[in-house]
């Protein structure tokens, strides 16, 4: 197999931001997340959760509540603007202020056509939602105090609003409140603090859930504006409560300060009778801190907070169990390299939000340390986040790119170093998705919008716009996400979220061919330096070979899918975010996802479906016959765990970048407190 | 070998009454357990034991309230058979007999007639629906019978009835079986096995509620479920409640569904408030580990039984009003059984940490003496002090105990702690508290015997090879006098197994594994060494009275005699004893062997080659303690067999702990009859209080009866009189005249002497005639007069001369048949 000397880095102090808001968009199954540095991402429930956009964060943009009207999606936050986002091009696309002060929160009607907004001066504000923007249409009666939490009525008659110590139920035609139900507030010493709403709900059969400050689920008759019944669930508060509006609405979770989601189940309290009541069932409590985001989709509880990661809890009586389906999901890193690598020059390139770090490797012999590592340099980004980044093999030339310029410098090494922002950059390298440098650095690819790739050449005198790669013009197409350039500088592969893979011939200029479009979207591509096949990797785990030469499948990749991958290799739950290869030995693809790196071989035959993976120690102490029974074409290494970036250098040692979770965990801030049992 | 003719082993006083879950009757006054083989009736206002419903062969399963009628009660037993009792009065009213041991059994309004008891079939317990026949024999077979559920728990808390029996909810290790009746159709919910830590979603209980489609279950780790939407293969839910950190062992809902009742190892019985489960409410310090839980049909009383065989009765969850002391049994008893000389009271381990007392007569715990003095930690799993050995000297003032701590880690903690009598407070005080008495644990202790001489004398025995005599010491300036070690001795480095006083207190002998060493305890100097090898010497016992000359040792496979005058082995045989019990008051000493998986029991005197008697298989396990407590008055008995209970009654424990004993025939006669006599007054409580004092009131009225029946000779009695009642009884706005009445009230008291003569001539008469009937070889030769007296006399004291006579008389038969055979040979 093989011996790496390891490069184990973990100075990479990444740190995820914590999830603010979400919105499930149940028709097209997608759920968007908005995290408190202002960045949406937008999760593809339908192909295996799959982390398909994001649009970067900004400075001062903090996101207080997400709205998904059809497939258009709608933000509002503190900075008392309403935001639509362009999906496609990944950006903001017009901002509207609603003059209301800072927006709480921000709802639609059922039929799509109108957007509630509760703003900090005690508005409700009505938007029309119009074909490419929205207009002010109406303000409902104003009331002290802020609107914290809003719920339209399935009938988009009336509206619920959460308040402080009280929810108000508005008539959406006249404006007028109808309805005024006073929350009580906590019992004890908290009596003279106010009670927040933080959340309400509004059932078809005018029910109105609210979850608030107290600790308290409340059930309310909103025809009589009688207290139904309540639940308290926390001694802190209840931040998050969602209905799952798309089914019967039989189900209601809400998420607590102290990590934990409740769900409440309307059923008969008798077999054959059909009165119902809400009663508190299930618990699930898979956060440390505030569960500040709730989705409710119609197999799974979603639940995102303070700790960063997204939970997919699947409600195990709606889906088959002991499927893929029933596994609990922990999204903790984002489904994208934020690691760049310069094999030739031992560079390592961080991408955060707000900044890039540089870092050289360090070097041993033995155990003798010759060089430690050390940090190069950082690159500050002001107000706009970063979105993407390059490093050149050579380590000579850096790009990255922000939601509206891109900046290219040029790194000279010789004993000191000095950095160079190219000033000059033609003006087509404007927003781009995607930066790739070619192998020798002489071009710098650029995924740019209307479905394109830039071609740039980049010398030490000038940088020069080339060409632009088009596969088909005038058609408007899906982004491309994946770039990727041969070694020997022929060929450029794309791939684009509508998960199609585009050849293109760079001594030629133009579209080569186009792989098969396989319906799970590619989570990373790679062109083999030797055979020239193109490698892809796809969110549902599967792997394909493709012969560039001979536009078709490899016989490998033919095999593969003939015999199928096995069980234990699908039943990941993180996608493979990088493939890199081993100069010395051409049947080697190493890929890596966050769990595990793998090392695949192709002149050894696939295990057997429902194989079980050897450890390689295990592996080792076995008998020599029998190990080479075991082998197979699937080396899976688990020793390094919760992997940024895993890459093989020129001269074959091994980059390992860890982020391991609980330092993660550590840099949070400390939890509300708890009586924990025996303590 | 001797036959044990009507002599019978019996569970006696004391047995489990936590054994399954109490029932409270409708009115809330009596308290129905499962006690041993019979069922007891308690009355839950004043703890009393009012009567016990017996008839049972076999261990009691269950006690359960007849749906149909709320004034009888049915109970199942290991013996096959259902009974249907009137427990007010105590009458079996009907035996159903299944043919199949009954482990618990359920009822429910719904199915009238129809009893599901859960039997162990070939392989695994089956719930199965009996129906009842309807005959009006007191005795019936059941024949139709039909599996419902298979796979059960035996454990009555595993299955419940839901809301109007209308589904049956049961669970076993993983899994919850819900049995619709309606649609015939059962569901099953599995549990993960939490892999973590293995069988710790495990159920444990289950309840269901009375109104609503929940089914509450306990499981191992302390959590509780409520599962709702049971009715769905897939859509069930459940909520998890969480406050016990161990098992759940009991779940009960209130009749009306607001509450759930929960309990477990805590010793705490927690409160829920049904659909507002964040509010409890907790009944702490119970004072063991919750079993059961049951609610009484009103809701008006809880009633808890705990591991330490205790019911407590709580009104309204939040006072504890009554409770219910059997015997407290641990998980093992350390201490031997003894008699506390003073009381008469069985004493061994109780509570943790405690020394109870136990009155064998009233089978009622005295009181608990607490040995430790430490707060007891309800969790399982700690090392904890433990009462190990106790002993009595033979007045009874003074106690001395033993406790100990073995901690993994740590060195052994060890105390010996000396209780003198104090005759005001009428307990225990503590005297001198010896810390770390040896060096290991102490194996034996005895006190010096004689009653006669001040001085009193406590010799224990230690793993460290020494043996330690300890005296009480003058009294100190300031305090009063306290123990004080006297002499310490080891012979050869050998470690001391036991230690015995022989009855006149002059000679100790203390076992050193193959040795018996024999000393003088006024000058401490070894008379004698006794051995007898193979085999170390386990129990040792002196012999009493005509026998005192012997010494009786028991190896791992002899029983050995040694005599004492000539020091030399007298006989031995060969039997496993496990335990050689003296009784006091006779020559009689009692071994118990264990072979084959049970244990024999051989009475024997050392004196006589023969044994007295002998038991086979007293049941099964091996017995180790044992006790022979001397009765309050001697009970006559001329069969050979049986003389050796006359002064005092065996008591031992069995492995199960359960606690046993020996009655003859005629005694059980006499409780039968005695059980019978009771007549139950509905308005008070039969309490033994009202008994001894309706007793007092009967004898009171017997004697005036008797006396007036003297009186009735010369004067008959005017309150007899039709004219006297006449003129009392009648109201006075409709009675004659004054002067009309005088005269017939003077008329009244005006009776003829022959009048008088005659009734008693008949009376003698008859009386005579009854005699004649009952009694065929009755002498023809007796002449009137002297039956008058014999009847005069028999009214003064009637049981006792019957008795006598008939005793004498079957004599006399004995007599002459002996006679005859001699003649015939």
């Amino acid at each position: 197999m093989g011996e790496f000397k390891v490069h184990r880095v973990r100075f990479f102090d990444y740190m995820p931001s914590a999830i603010r808001t979400m919105a499930f968009n149940s028709q097209t199954e997608r759920l968007a997340v908005a995290r408190a540095d202002g960045a949406v991402e937008i999760f593809n429930f339908n192909d295996n959760f799959f982390q398909e956009k994001v649009i970067p964060g900004q400075d001062g943009r903090a996101t207080e509540a997400l709205c998904w009207v059809g497939h258009r999606l709608f933000s509002a936050g503190l900075n008392g603007e309403i935001t639509e986002y362009d999906l496609e091009n990944l950006r903001p696309q017009y901002t509207v202020d609603a003059y209301g002060g800072p927006i709480w929160t921000i709802s639609s009607n059922s039929q799509g056509t109108q957007l509630a907004v509760g703003c900090e001066d005690g508005t409700v504000k009505i938007f029309a939602i119009l074909e490419e923007r929205i207009q002010f249409q109406r303000n409902l009666n104003r009331h002290k105090g802020r609107i914290i939490s809003l719920c339209w009525h399935p009938s988009s008659a009336q509206i619920a609003a959460g308040m402080t110590d009280m929810i108000k139920i508005f008539d959406a035609e006249t404006g007028h409140a109808t309805r005024r139900l006073l929350v009580d507030r906590a019992m004890g010493a908290s009596k003279n603090k106010e009670v927040v709403v933080w959340s309400v709900g509004y059932l078809s059969d005018h029910t109105i859930i609210s979850g608030d400050s107290a600790g308290k689920v409340q059930i309310w008759n909103g025809l009589t504006g009688t207290l139904v019944r309540t639940y308290l669930v926390t001694k802190w508060d209840v931040l998050s409560l969602v209905i799952n509006a798309s089914q019967d609405e039989s189900s209601v979770i809400a998420g607590t300060s102290e990590g934990t989601v409740i769900q409440f189940q309307f059923i008969s309290s008798t077999v054959d009778q059909h009165d119902k009541e809400w009663v508190r069932t299930r618990t699930f409590r898979n956060h440390s801190h505030d569960v500040s985001a709730l989705a409710h989709t119609d197999t799974a509880v979603v639940s995102g907070g303070m700790d960063t990661q997204l939970v997919v809890r699947p409600l195990l009586d709606k889906v088959e169990k002991n499927t893929q389906e029933s596994a609990l999901r922990k999204i903790a890193f984002p489904h994208r390299s934020l690691v760049g690598c310069a094999k030739k020059a031992g560079l390592l390139l961080f991408q955060f939000p707000d900044r890039l770090e540089l870092w050289k490797l360090g070097e041993s012999e033995g155990h003798v340390c010759l060089m430690y590592p050390y940090f190069v340099c950082r690159f500050l980004q002001g107000e706009d986040h970063i979105c993407c980044s390059a490093l050149s093999a050579c380590g000579g030339w850096l790009a990255y790119s922000t939601v509206s310029s891109v900046r290219l410098y040029r790194i000279q090494y010789n004993n000191t170093i000095s950095i160079n922002k190219v000033s000059k950059l033609p003006k087509e390298l404007r927003s781009v998705h995607q930066l790739c440098f070619s192998s020798d650095s002489s071009k710098l690819f650029a995924s740019s919008c209307q479905s394109s790739v830039i071609v740039v050449a980049v010398s030490q005198q000038e940088c020069r716009y080339l060409h632009t790669l088009k596969h088909k013009t005038g058609e408007w197409k899906a982004r491309m996400h994946l770039l990727c350039a041969s070694d020997d500088g022929k060929w450029l592969a794309t791939a684009n979220t509508d998960c199609e893979i585009h050849i293109y011939n760079l001594h030629k200029m133009k579209l080569h061919c186009m792989v098969p479009v396989y319906n799970s979207c590619p989570t990373t591509i790679a062109i083999h330096p030797v055979t020239n096949n193109l490698i892809s990797v796809h969110a549902d785990q599967q792997i394909f070979e493709f012969s560039l030469v001979q536009k078709e499948y490899t016989q490998w990749s033919r095999r593969l899918q003939a015999q199928g991958l096995l069980s234990l290799w699908l039943e990941r739950d993180t996608p493979i975010t990088h493939i890199t290869f081993n100069p010395k030995n051409p049947d080697h693809i190493i890929l890596h996802d966050t769990y595990m790196f793998c090392i695949i071989d192709q002149s050894l035959p696939f295990p057997e479906l429902n194989a079980v993976l050897w450890n390689q120690m295990t592996l080792k102490s076995l008998p020599v016959s029998q190990r080479i029974g075991q082998s197979h074409a699937f080396k899976i290494c688990k020793s390094f765990q919760h992997l940024m970036c895993v890459s093989l250098l020129e001269d074959l040692s091994l980059v390992v970048v860890e982020r391991p979770l609980l330092d993660i965990m550590s840099q949070l801030p400390a939890p509300v407190r708890q009586k924990k049992f025996a303590t | 070998m001797v036959e044990h003719g009507d002599i019978r082993v019996v569970h006696c006083g004391g047995s489990k009454i936590n054994f399954r879950d109490p029932v409270i009757t409708h009115d809330s006054r009596f308290l129905l357990c499962a006690s041993g083989e019979a069922v007891k009736v308690f009355s839950t206002s004043t703890e009393e034991c009012i009567h016990e419903l017996r008839g049972h062969t076999g261990l009691v399963t269950g006690v359960l309230l007849r749906p149909s009628n709320h004034l009888q009660v049915y109970s199942s037993s290991l013996d096959g058979t259902l009974r249907l009792w009137d427990f007010t009065d105590g009458i079996l009213i009907k035996t159903c007999v299944i043919g199949y041991p009954i482990y618990s059994f359920y009822a429910s309004d719904k199915h009238e007639n129809v009893i599901f008891i859960v039997a162990s079939m070939p392989k695994r317990f089956q719930l199965v629906a009996v129906h009842l026949p309807q005959s009006g024999d007191q005795m019936v077979e059941a024949q139709e019978l039909s599996a419902v559920l298979s796979g059960v728990n035996p454990n009555p808390a595993a299955i419940a009835f839901g809301r109007g029996g209308e589904f049956i909810a049961s669970v076993n290790d993983l899994q919850l079986e819900v049995y619709f009746f309606k649609k015939q159709k059962s569901y099953r919910f599995f549990l993960k096995e939490d892999n973590k830590k293995g069988g710790w979603n495990t159920f444990t209980c289950v309840a269901c509620h009375p109104k609503d489609d929940c089914i509450a279950t306990g499981h191992e780790d302390g959590k509780i479920r409520l599962w709702r939407n049971f009715n769905h293969k897939k859509e069930y839910t459940y909520s998890t409640l969480h406050w016990h950190h161990s098992t759940v062992s009991s779940l009960c809902f209130t009749p009306e569904g607001t509450n759930l009742l929960s309990g477990g190892v805590e010793s705490v019985l927690v409160q829920w408030r049904y659909n507002q489960e964040s509010e409890r409410d907790f009944l702490p310090r119970l004072g063991g580990a919750i079993t059961h839980i049951t609610v009484s049909p009103d809701g008006s009383l809880f009633c808890t039984s705990h591991s330490d065989n205790k019911i407590t009765i709580i009104q309204s969850c939040v006072k504890v009003s009554a409770v219910i002391q059997g015997l407290v049994k641990g998980d093992s008893i350390r201490t031997d059984l003894m008699m506390d000389p003073r009381s008469k009271a069985l004493v061994l381990n109780g509570k943790p940490g405690h020394l109870q007392f136990y009155s064998l007569q009233r089978d009622k715990l005295l009181y608990n003496l607490d040995i430790v003095q430490q707060e007891y930690i309800h969790e399982s799993g700690l090392q904890q002090f433990e009462v190990v050995k106790a002993a009595f000297d033979a007045s009874g003032s003074w106690l001395a105990t033993v406790e100990e701590r073995h901690q993994k880690a740590a060195e052994l903690e060890l105390n010996l702690k000396l209780w003198a009598f104090d005759e005001q407070t009428q307990s225990f005080v503590l005297n001198t508290t010896i810390s770390a008495p040896h060096d290991a644990q102490i194996t034996a202790m005895c006190f010096c015997q004689p009653t006669d001489s001040q001085t009193t004398l406590l010799v224990s025995t230690s793993k460290d090879g020494h043996f330690k005599a300890w005296q009480l010491a003058a009294p100190a300036h300031t305090e009063g006098p306290s123990w004080l070690c006297d002499f310490v001795s080891a012979y050869h480095g050998l470690v001391p197994e036991c230690c015995s006083f022989s009855a006149d207190g002059s000679l100790l002998a203390v076992v050193f594994q193959e040795v018996v060493t024999v000393w003088s305890p006024s000058t401490w100097e070894l008379l004698t060494t006794l051995s007898q090898p193979p085999g170390a010497v386990s129990d040792l016992c002196f012999g009493r009275l005509s026998c005192s000359k012997y010494l009786l040792g028991t190896t791992a496979s002899n029983l050995l005699c040694w005599n004492l005058l000539t020091c030399s082995l007298e006989w031995t045989t060969s039997m496993d004893v496990r335990r050689l019990v003296a009784d006091p008051l006779s020559e009689n000493m009692a071994a118990f062997c264990y072979q084959s998986g049970s244990t024999d029991l051989f009475v024997f005197k050392p004196s006589e080659p023969r044994p007295l008697f002998s038991h086979k298989a007293v049941c099964s396990g091996k017995v180790t303690q044992a006790v022979f407590a001397p009765r309050e008055e001697m009970l006559e008995s001329c069969e050979e067999s049986s003389q050796w209970l006359n002064r005092s009654q065996l008591y031992f424990l069995t492995q199960q702990m359960d606690l046993m004993t020996f009655t003859t025939k005629a005694e059980e006669d006499r409780l039968l009859a005695s059980s019978k006599q009771l007549v139950i007054d509905d308005s008070v409580a039969m309490t033994p209080f009202y008994l001894l004092l309706g007793k007092h009131r009967q004898q009171q009225q017997e004697h005036q009866d008797s006396d007036s029946s003297l009186w009735a000779e010369r004067t008959a009695l005017p309150q007899t009189s039709a004219s006297m009642k006449e003129l009392l009884q009648t109201p006075a706005h409709v009675l004659p005249s004054t002067s009309y009445l005088c005269s017939m009230f003077v008329q009244s008291l005006l009776i003829s002497v022959s009048d008088a003569r005659s009734a008693h001539a008949e009376e003698e008469m008859e009386s005579e005639k009854e005699e004649e009937d009952s009694e065929e070889e009755m002498e023809s030769s007796r002449s009137k007069p002297e039956l008058a007296a014999a009847a005069a006399t028999e009214s003064d004291t009637p049981a006792l001369t019957k008795a006598q006579a008939r005793e004498l008389r079957r004599v006399r038969k004995l007599d002459h048949s002996w006679l005859a055979g001699l003649l015939d040979s």
